[in-house]
């Protein structure tokens, strides 16, 4: 398992055949687009394949692409429609004798959008929290009464259902306003990084406090050179749940109202129109995200921690 | 000739005084410790010798009794950090490469930075650890932590090395060629070493004086001179004096745990 190839390749092989599962089986039992989309659908919104194709026959001159990830031309286009395809493609490609065009899926622009607008409230909500939640953690290493006094707080916080929390920010900060949703990220990853970042204040060991001690060192010394070092760990532990919440927190709060232009909206407008593949283009693209911001606290992490169990070769 | 370095004056030390389960550690201790010297403690588990360290440290504070270090009181001698200490795990802090790690109490007692930056090299040297100046604690075996760890508490030159079973974690080859460095150190740096161990040969081969503690609560019970020739080395473990001051702590040591004299209370 350490090898990290396997690491790569045994999740890659599995996520393949889930993939030809889902596609085969939507197809086998034909099971209705609302229900469950098929994954070339999905996928069809944000990327297209066409493939000029020699051997078949032309179907008259209104070529479309819809919404469809494969399609296969006729090989004798209109000079006009080749012209576009060239214009708008990724890329092109030969390959047994056909030429291939990788196009941008019609919905991939507003996905896009969407995406870029919800994931600035997210890493919005994101910094407030972190930088809320380890202030507290540091009051409260330092104070045991401010510990104390403010534990009961932070909990009830934690458990403060963001589904209700969610219309009364839009209330407050206006529903377009992206702070409304930024409050939002911002209570639901305050907890899981103020409780991981205080764990790791106080967990210090016994000897390294003597040993700061026998230095004579101050309160604000032993803070700054053991406390909060020996905090990072646990720290990015914290900031990789609220990663995971913070994309969560606000396409949830979206849900209850935001610009069109929001992922949160999008998703929802799209369900209602019955255009369930799009809808599922756009959870997928909120997934990856989820999934970036939390590579990159990864890569951070390791830049950060070069000395820390998980990265010793 | 300046005056002791430790002097430690009917010093007892009683945890949880008063409470059903009070545990009287340390009885009626003096102990003189002269510049130079190179004491051990040594005495049954949990005799205190562990403790007496702590309370010339300024880690504990004795329930009554006096304790001063270079004629002023240990608290004043903490502040002044007249010691170094190191204790039986290495205690190095895992996110600072070696060399940081001994530069950690110049950092505190802020020294300039060319100062941190030539005691480090030199204390590197000593310890000759140069080459793994930029390792982190994890890459290092657990000899080559414990060196560290006297380079780093002898980093801003204290008149007083107090180390708490340093080599107690080490296999027995590399405690040996610890030993023999530690004593190079010693005659090297001028220190006063003040120095726990429950090995009686570590003991003898190191000390210029072995103080013996008898079971809780901790007392001392012999106070033996050894008179081996220095500069000490291998052959001084095949030296017949050196036998019979062993066998002289251990016969001190198995009074001491089972001798209890007749006068005294039961703690």
């Amino acid at each position: 398992m350490s090898d990290p190839r396997q690491r790569f390749w045994a999740p890659a092989v599995i996520l393949i055949v889930l993939v030809v599962l889902w596609e085969s089986l939507v197809t086998a039992f034909n099971i209705q687009q609302f229900l469950l989309p098929k994954p070339s659908a999905i996928a069809g919104n944000l990327v297209q394949v066409a493939a000029l194709d020699a051997s078949v026959s032309e179907e008259g001159e209104d070529i479309s692409l819809e919404n469809r990830f494969f399609t296969v031309l006729p090989a004798d286009l209109s000079p006009e429609m080749q012209a576009s395809l060239e214009e708008a493609r990724w890329l092109a490609f030969n390959l047994g004798g056909r030429r291939f065009f990788v196009l941008r899926g019609s919905n991939l622009t507003p996905i896009l959008a969407a995406s870029w607008f919800t994931l600035k409230e997210a890493l919005g909500g994101m910094a407030m929290g972190t930088v809320a939640g380890i202030a507290v953690a540091i009051a409260a290493a330092r104070w045991t009464a401010t510990r104390e006094a403010l534990l009961p707080f932070a909990i009830a916080a934690n458990s403060m259902p963001i589904i209700a929390f969610a219309p009364i920010m839009n209330n407050w900060f206006g529903i377009d306003n992206p702070f409304s949703k930024m409050a939002i990220v911002t209570i639901m990853i305050f907890f899981p990084i103020m409780i991981n970042t205080v764990r790791g204040l106080v967990s210090v060991d016994a000897q390294s406090l003597e040993l700061m001690r026998s230095y004579a060192a101050s309160d604000s010394e032993i803070l700054v050179k053991l406390r909060i070092p020996n905090a990072l760990p646990s720290l990015f532990s914290g900031l990789k749940v609220a990663g995971a919440l913070a994309m969560i927190g606000a396409i949830v709060g979206e849900y209850f109202g935001g610009p069109r232009i929001a992922l949160g909206v999008f998703i929802t407008q799209e369900a209602a129109l019955f255009r369930f593949a799009s809808a599922w283009a756009a959870i997928l693209v909120a997934c990856l995200i989820g999934i970036g911001i939390y590579l990159v606290i990864l890569l951070a992490e390791g830049l950060a921690l070069p000395w820390h169990p998980t990265f010793r070769a | 000739m300046p005056g002791p370095v430790v002097i430690l004056e009917n010093v007892d030390m009683i945890f949880g005084e008063g409470a059903s389960d009070q545990v009287h550690a340390l009885k009626e201790i003096d102990l003189r410790i002269e510049q130079n010297e190179f004491i051990s403690l040594i005495g049954p588990s949990g005799c205190g010798k562990s403790t007496l360290l702590r309370v010339v440290a300024d880690l504990v504070q004795p329930t009554s009794g006096v304790a001063a270090i270079n004629g002023k009181s240990a608290r004043q001698a903490r502040l002044d950090q007249d010691y170094g200490i190191v204790f039986q795990a290495a205690t190095l802090y895992d996110w600072r490469t070696v060399a940081r790690n001994v530069q950690l109490p110049l950092e505190l007692m802020q020294f300039s930075r060319s100062e941190k930056e030539s005691r480090t090299q030199a204390m590197l040297e000593l310890v000759e650890l140069t080459d793994f100046a930029g390792h982190y604690p994890w890459q290092l075996s657990g000899g080559m932590q414990q060196r560290v760890a006297i380079a780093r508490a002898l980093s801003f030159e204290p008149s007083i090395l107090l180390m708490d079973e340093p080599f107690g974690a080490l296999d027995e080859m590399t405690r040996e060629r610890l030993n023999l460095e530690l004593l190079n150190i010693w005659r090297k740096t001028d220190t006063t070493v003040l120095f726990v161990t429950h090995s009686i040969t570590e003991a003898v081969f190191l000390s210029t004086r072995v103080i013996v503690m008898s079971a809780r609560p901790g007392r001392i019970t012999a106070d033996i001179a050894i008179d081996l020739p220095q500069p000490r080395n291998a052959e001084t473990r095949s030296n017949v004096r050196f036998f019979e001051l062993e066998t002289t702590v251990r016969e001190a040591l198995r009074v001491s745990e089972a001798g209890e004299e007749p006068e005294r209370k039961p703690g």
